[in-house]
């Protein structure tokens, strides 16, 4: 499974008419877009859950998805989700890029890579949420159907991404 | 009409195995696209490979021109759809967070899981601190909760923020959208050093045809609220004829007493007979705002119940099933309008509704007085001497599920 020659990767507008059609699929079968935040949000809230109850049932943001009986896991993002996992996976598959590795900037140790990508990683969770979405939540789906909070965001997104760019410039060139 | 109401319909296993397949075509096309790779995402920002740029505005105006045409054809309830709301501060500050973010952690928490899905290490640890970071969210979101809440505007779309036709925007976003490709391309040639003459040719043909489907999608147009009404007319048409939701002034008197409802009173009558006369806390509205109104009633409390007002019942009529073809639940009219209120509460004839013609205010005033006078706001031992058939009776509030959590 694990091949050495990966093929190249799709058209940026092939792929972008694919996605959108996988969009507008799910805007038209199920009502909803698509996202990602929201299962991870939902997955850690469950783990929450099984350790530490009470403390949910006592914070209001925790409390809509997980509060007594209710199971945070059994909302449609966390099936979207793990959906989306295996999707990347059989598509790694097919194109033999299966492989263990880390992708960094020539000049920057794999170690620094790695904590990187925690902190960035955090740092996005935690203003994905304060977005209430992510760039496939809000940007991909709030941007199709014309949200103009999903507008706003969107262009904040790419606005931050490229002031900071600058400054953290030989983590990827 | 689509969407469907995928687990009422098929129970809750079978739409979950649904969201999962959808989940996978997402997955799958963001590995196809490149997108666990983080340098080629970072590069975004370096003008080196605008791949991010691509895919994503791609995907939004596929996705757009097509809803906006299924719906302007009448095959998709656009107001059926998931539209994020907008808290338009939160957004943007969150927006730029994540902004910080990306560039810092090389994806955004959809590519994350993509790259862990291909092993790579470095999504592995982006994702964990995703989750990391919501946790963080999580527990400290209460203690700014009023900011957290704060610029809320409901459903608000770009065309009712820009109080434009929705294909207008449609075809502005897809212009926009090729604007920012070939200005993206240009930025890869010149940074990135990339040769575009390798680019196939038929991405122009591409342009093309989605500037046509958007000039279709402006000619077409989209849902009048005459045609909204229609779809739901064979539902709704026998609530007006059995007189179900033509409410009793006493039963509007007794709502206005009521600490259980929310009360909204819509006066739809022309702003001369509204100065002579309203009820205390009627607010006038054109017919022609109707729609901005559904939308702000939209956001308002479960327990909240609108009724609408005018001399008689025709145009009260007409903006109750404008609003309720929006959606708005609770809605109900004042039986026999201003006139018939004021017969009773001014004049003391408790008779029956009498029959009207036409829609004019059929008492007479020295002043304009608006609702400076006694009969605007009944005292509440009225509600002893009459008698009425209550009909309101609030709706189940349906919550619209969706959205990234």
């Amino acid at each position: 499974m694990l091949s050495n020659k990966p093929k190249p990767y799709m058209n940026p507008y092939l792929a972008g008419l694919l996605l959108g059609l996988v969009l507008f699929g799910a805007f038209f079968i199920t009502g909803n877009g698509l996202g990602a935040s929201g299962g991870l949000n939902r997955i850690i809230v469950a783990i929450e859950d099984a350790f530490v109850p009470d403390h949910v049932d006592r914070t209001p943001y925790l409390l809509k998805m997980a509060g007594g009986d209710k199971k945070p896991l059994d909302n449609w993002i966390v099936f979207l989700t793990i959906g989306t996992l295996f999707g990347g996976f059989v598509s790694g598959v097919f194109h033999g890029r299966l492989k263990v590795e880390t992708n960094k900037g020539p000049n920057i140790s794999v170690r620094t890579r790695w904590i990187l990508a925690f902190v960035g990683g955090a740092i996005m969770g935690y203003g994905a949420r304060f977005a209430r979405g992510c760039t496939s939540g809000q940007a991909l789906s709030g941007g199709a159907v014309l949200s103009a909070g999903s507008w706003a965001f969107m262009f904040a997104v790419f606005g931050g991404g490229y002031a900071l760019a600058y400054f953290v410039r030989k983590a990827w060139n | 009409m689509a969407p469907f109401p995928i687990e009422q319909l098929f129970g809750k296993f079978i739409a979950y195995v649904i969201y999962f397949v959808i989940g996978m075509g997402f997955g799958a096309v963001l590995e196809m696209a490149g997108f666990a790779n983080s340098p080629k995402l970072a590069a975004q920002f370096y003008f080196k490979d605008m791949t991010v740029l691509k895919v994503m505005f791609t995907a939004i105006i596929t996705a757009m021109v097509l809803i906006f045409l299924a719906s302007g054809l009448g095959l998709l309830d656009y107001d059926a759809l998931w539209v994020n709301p907008t808290y338009l501060w939160p957004g943007i500050v969150g927006g730029l967070i994540m902004g910080f973010g990306f560039i810092i952690g090389g994806f955004c928490p959809g590519t994350s899981i993509v790259a862990l899905a291909v092993f790579k290490i470095d999504g592995l640890f982006f994702a964990l601190g995703a989750i990391f970071g919501i946790f963080i969210f999580g527990e400290t979101v209460d203690a700014f909760a009023g900011l957290w809440n704060s610029s809320f505007y409901g459903r608000l779309t770009l065309q009712d923020w820009l109080g434009l036709p929705a294909g207008v925007v449609v075809l502005g976003v897809v212009l926009m959208a090729l604007f920012m490709f070939w200005g993206g391309e240009q930025l890869e040639r010149i940074f990135g050093k990339r040769n575009l003459s390798n680019d196939p040719k038929g991405r122009y043909v591409g342009a093309l045809a989605f500037v046509a489907v958007a000039l279709i999608v402006f000619f077409v147009g989209h849902p009048t609220i005459d045609d909204k009404w229609n779809r739901i007319a064979e539902e709704k048409q026998p609530l007006l004829d059995n007189r179900q939701v033509q409410i009793h002034p006493g039963e509007l008197l007794s709502l206005m007493h009521s600490d259980m409802y929310n009360l909204v009173m819509i006066d739809v009558r022309d702003e001369a007979d509204y100065n002579l006369f309203h009820i205390q806390d009627a607010q006038r509205v054109d017919m022609q705002d109707l729609h901005m109104t559904a939308l702000r009633l939209q956001n308002l409390p479960a327990n909240t119940v609108t009724v609408t007002i005018c001399n008689n019942e025709t145009q009260s009529t007409q903006a109750w099933k404008y609003l309720v073809a929006e959606k708005t639940p609770n809605v109900y009219i004042l039986a026999g309008g201003v006139n018939y209120w004021l017969d009773v509460f001014e004049h003391g004839d408790i008779s029956s509704l009498p029959h009207r013609q036409g829609d004019v205010l059929e008492h007479d005033f020295n002043a304009a007085l608006g609702a400076n006078q006694a009969a605007a706001e009944p005292d509440a031992h009225f509600l002893q001497q009459l008698e009425f058939t209550p009909k309101v009776k609030l709706a189940k509030k349906v919550k619209r599920q969706g959205g990234c959590g």
